[in-house]
């Protein structure tokens, strides 16, 4: 860990301006019961500076932008703002004095418009009609357009982001933090974030960026802080460094690189999808609109698109949790299963592993042998007329923690108290073991680390490589591209034309990925690829 | 310093074992407070209530008779709550199966009708109290209607039906214009385990119902299903159980146990139908359930300590004059407690020493 100390030297400050840092933390710590969330972070950021803050889910990212955007009251330490001590007293006394935060997960009313989601963030001293002019104006300036009138549910993710944006914006804040803002984003909205990003730099900001994506960590910060366990383990210019050098400082060791199989080889088709239509479930929903493509064995679909486009409705409809009125819409292994149940599905040999991890995947209060249980009970000999085998269940917790290395404190504990990552590996070796012919994984590495990502990446190549059909939703583009074979997009409930992983450029994703067609030569010549 | 709570990383085994005893102890000393003020010696009245009761052989049979009802309601509403179905009207379904079964023994009441009456009666119950409890069920999984309070109105319903059969068509014309229907012959009379005593077959049926339960819950799919779909509802349907067709099949369960419960009160220490035949036993079977953490065992301890306070409670109110009503207050402290130290289960105190320091100098 040493080798990685990289420590700016504090006198060579030739590009910042004034002799303080902006912000300054001193031995910040925060501790949750016996748990160190943040153990004695020093980190300054200057003005005119995009800092990124890097690590793994479950650093101590969010604890301590959480500290310095005063929810939460660090344990020990302290934030010196201009070189003065600060106590903040909550997130409005972090805003009065010039600090502002976008977070990852929107904070809007999906009934209200624009400009009342704007008033209700604002401390409230002008007109609405003064502040709404207001906000046309900011948003115009910095080339983040926004109708102050439309209502919150008609807009896209982008947009709602920006809307989060414009109201950090609209309190002219000297210090403004980011997290993982472009997860949400296609490569070219993200373009023109760091367009804006930059223009905010220029005026004498500061920035505090939270990612995990390390190119355009590369591409867009000047510093970089990099945390792990809750430490911080360097800071460092991320322009020096490669990709490789910034992960295996925040993984603290080298990842184990994905190996497809070369010899895999598509067979029959497994899983066939035959215009599938589907009105949406709830309200705001999204409705699937003419779904086709057919999957065959040994081969990996992948499905990419901003999230809220209608992939959590294709998951349902696939997996049967919403039935289709017209059988063929779905057809697992030859058989039309459009009107099955998913217990039916799964007797097909169909598999599958929902996005939400606790609550969909598993019952987070219920033991891992009750959770085998809950997607094996029809198919895997777990069930004797009507009474469960409880070393069956058993034996599929010890393979699943054998073969994908479960890491969990005794034998059979609850589905909660194992980390993401290890319940992630957990659920997907759940299905695996049971030898599926078709998997349908939705997000299968989200906020996961990246050991465990590339234990499941692994198990998803050598399934397909068994002869299963995968298909894989993510929003990761990396991802898709590491494993996938073909990629197609969904936008607005609509899936394009797969590409050939060879012809899927991140242009041409992000492109589909933001409801523009392919030019008509290209998407020919992707489709026959 | 702040005392805070704080998330468990594991539900805590030991704290689901502790927290009722920790609720009682709770409720024993708020109900010393609520003697004193009631002018009252609180250790000759807690002697009344929980030791009294447990000296004499007639006490002792008593309690297990008024337990009866409470653990066979409360075990069909565990179903029924585990699952996420709060079915509050298992009086209703108390009283509706009392009122079934009391049909076939006044319509053969001295008839020379076999031993196939009593049989009957406990059929009829069952399925009168299954169809009554799945009106609320059907209506919350057809219209969304919310079977809390549907349930628990039909409870008064059942209450004033009743009544009417007992001021009318079914009351005992020698019985002086007292609402009550004939005594019922001994072959619709639920039969005693103890020749002179108090304490009948209902009981074996109670330990039976508590012993299938028991093995449901926690050996079989469908007492899997029944506690998937509570804990977490959308994990259940990704799993292929569906909870609507639960809510049937629990209400069901739960209102026939309720019918049987009713019959067999009826038939048994009553020995005929007349208005109030239950001193809420139907409401008392929450409480029971819920200080059972929802367990079949857990349930048998809890009906027997709760019958413990019915029968104490006559004691202190013949005894002390203490108002029968005082055991209602009782009941209702000791739900309130049980509740409460159930998020001990999933949470725990901790004391938390401010690490708010005063500012130095110039900072």
């Amino acid at each position: 860990m040493q080798a990685h100390q990289r420590m700016l030297d504090p006198t060579s400050k030739g590009p910042h301006s004034g002799e303080f840092p902006l912000l300054q933390t001193a031995g910040l710590t925060k501790r949750y019961g016996d748990f160190l969330a943040n153990d004695s972070i020093d980190i300054d950021v200057w003005p005119k500076e995009i800092h990124a803050l890097l690590g793994e889910n479950g650093a101590g990212k969010s604890t301590l932008v959480k500290a310095i955007y005063g929810l939460i009251q660090p344990s020990a330490g302290e934030i010196r703002w201009q070189g003065e001590r600060i106590n903040l007293s909550g997130p409005s006394d972090a805003r009065r004095r010039g600090i502002g935060m976008v977070f990852q997960h929107f904070s809007l009313f999906d009934n209200l418009t624009v400009a009342e989601n704007v008033a209700l963030g604002l401390d409230g001293r002008e007109s609405f009609k003064d502040m709404s002019a207001r906000l046309e104006q900011v948003s115009k300036t910095y080339g983040l357009p926004l109708d102050p009138r439309r209502e919150v549910w008609q807009l896209s993710v982008g947009e709602r982001q920006r809307i989060e944006i414009v109201r950090a914006l609209m309190q002219d804040p000297k210090f403004l933090i980011l997290d993982e803002p472009t997860a949400v984003l296609t490569p070219q909205e993200a373009d023109q974030l760091f367009i804006v990003l930059e223009r905010l730099k220029a005026e004498g900001r500061a920035i505090l960026y939270i990612s995990h994506k390390l190119e355009e960590v590369k591409r867009l910060c000047d510093t970089a802080t990099i945390l792990r366990g809750g430490r911080k383990v360097a800071t460092c210019n991320p322009r020096l460094e490669t990709a490789a050098s910034l992960a295996r400082m925040m993984v603290g060791s080298e990842i184990k690189e994905v190996k497809a199989a070369s010899a895999r080889k598509s067979t029959v088709p497994r899983l066939v999808v035959n215009d599938l239509s589907l009105a949406p479930g709830e309200a705001h929903g999204v409705r699937l609109k003419h779904i086709s493509f057919e999957l065959k064995g040994g081969e990996i679909l992948g499905i990419a698109g901003v999230a809220g486009n209608g992939q959590d409705e294709l998951f349902a409809a696939l997996s049967g949790e919403r039935l289709s009125k017209d059988p063929g819409t779905v057809v697992i292994e030859g058989i039309a299963a459009g009107h099955l149940s998913i217990t039916q599905r799964r007797k097909l040999g169909a598999a599958f592993v929902p996005e939400e991890r606790l609550g969909h995947g598993t019952a987070p209060r219920m033991k891992l042998s009750e959770n085998a249980l809950l997607t094996g009970h029809a198919a895997s000999g777990m069930v004797h007329r009507g009474f469960i085998d409880n070393a069956a269940t058993l034996k599929t917790v010890d393979r699943a923690t054998e073969t994908f290395d479960v890491r969990k404190a005794k034998r059979d504990p609850e589905a909660a108290s194992l980390s993401g990552g290890n319940l992630q590996k957990f659920i997907v070796g759940r299905e695996i073991l049971r030898n599926p012919a078709v998997l349908v994984v939705s997000q299968p590495t989200w906020g996961v680390d990246a050991g465990a990502a590339a234990v499941i990446r692994q198990a998803l190549l050598d399934l397909a490589t068994a002869g299963a059909a995968v298909l894989v939703t993510s929003q990761d583009l990396d991802e898709l591209t590491e494993i996938a074979d073909r990629i197609a997009v969904m936008f607005h409930g609509k899936l394009s034309a797969p590409l050939a992983v060879s012809e899927a450029s991140r242009e041409k994703l992000g492109l589909l990925m933001g409801g523009s067609s392919l030019e008509p030569r290209e998407a020919a010549h992707a489709v026959g690829a | 310093m702040q005392l805070v709570l704080e998330k468990r990383a594991e539900r805590s085994g030991t704290i689901a074992l502790v927290s009722p005893l920790i609720a009682i102890g709770l409720t024993i000393v708020t109900m010393v407070i609520l003697f004193a003020l009631l002018g009252k010696n609180p250790l000759l009245a807690l002697h009344a209530y929980f030791i009294a009761p447990l000296t004499d052989g007639y006490s002792l049979q008593e309690i297990a008779v008024k337990a009866t009802p409470l653990v066979m309601i409360a075990i069909g509403l565990s179903l029924c709550y585990l699952a996420n179905a709060w079915n509050i009207g298992a009086e209703g379904q108390f009283l509706i199966g009392a009122v079934a079964g009391s049909w076939i023994a006044v319509k053969t009441q001295g008839t020379d009708a076999g031993v196939w009456v009593l049989p009957a009666m406990f059929v009829l119950a069952a399925a009168a109290g299954a169809l009554y409890a799945l009106i609320p069920a059907i209506c919350k999984v057809k219209f969304g209607a919310s079977e809390i309070l549907t349930s628990l109105m039909l409870v008064y319903v059942a209450d004033l039906f009743l009544d009417y059969l007992v001021r009318g068509p079914w009351r005992d014309p020698h019985g002086f214009n007292f609402p009550t229907t004939a005594e019922f012959d001994p072959v619709a009379t639920v039969p005693l385990l103890i020749e002179g005593g108090r304490l009948h077959l209902g009981s074996i049926i109670a330990l039976l119902v508590v012993a299938a339960a028991a093995i449901l819950l926690a050996r079989t799919i469908k007492g899997f299903e029944i506690r998937v779909v509570g804990a977490a509802p959308r994990a259940a349907r990704f799993g292929g159980f569906n909870a609507n067709q639960l809510i049937i099949l629990t209400f069901a369960v739960s209102g026939a146990l309720a019918g049987l419960a009713g019959i067999i009160e009826v038939a048994g220490p009553v020995g005929h139908l007349q208005p109030g035949i239950s001193p809420g036993y139907g409401f008392t079977a929450i409480i029971v359930a819920f200080l059972g953490r929802l367990n079949p065992l857990g349930i048998l301890i809890a009906g027997l300590f709760l019958a413990l306070t019915f029968i104490g409670g006559e004691q202190a109110q013949i005894a002390m004059k203490i108002p029968l009503d005082v055991t209602k207050v009782f009941q209702g402290i000791l739900l309130f407690y049980v509740l409460a130290c159930d998020s001990l289960i999933l949470y725990r105190f901790k004391l938390v020493f401010s690490n708010r320091q005063v500012p130095r100098g110039a900072g």
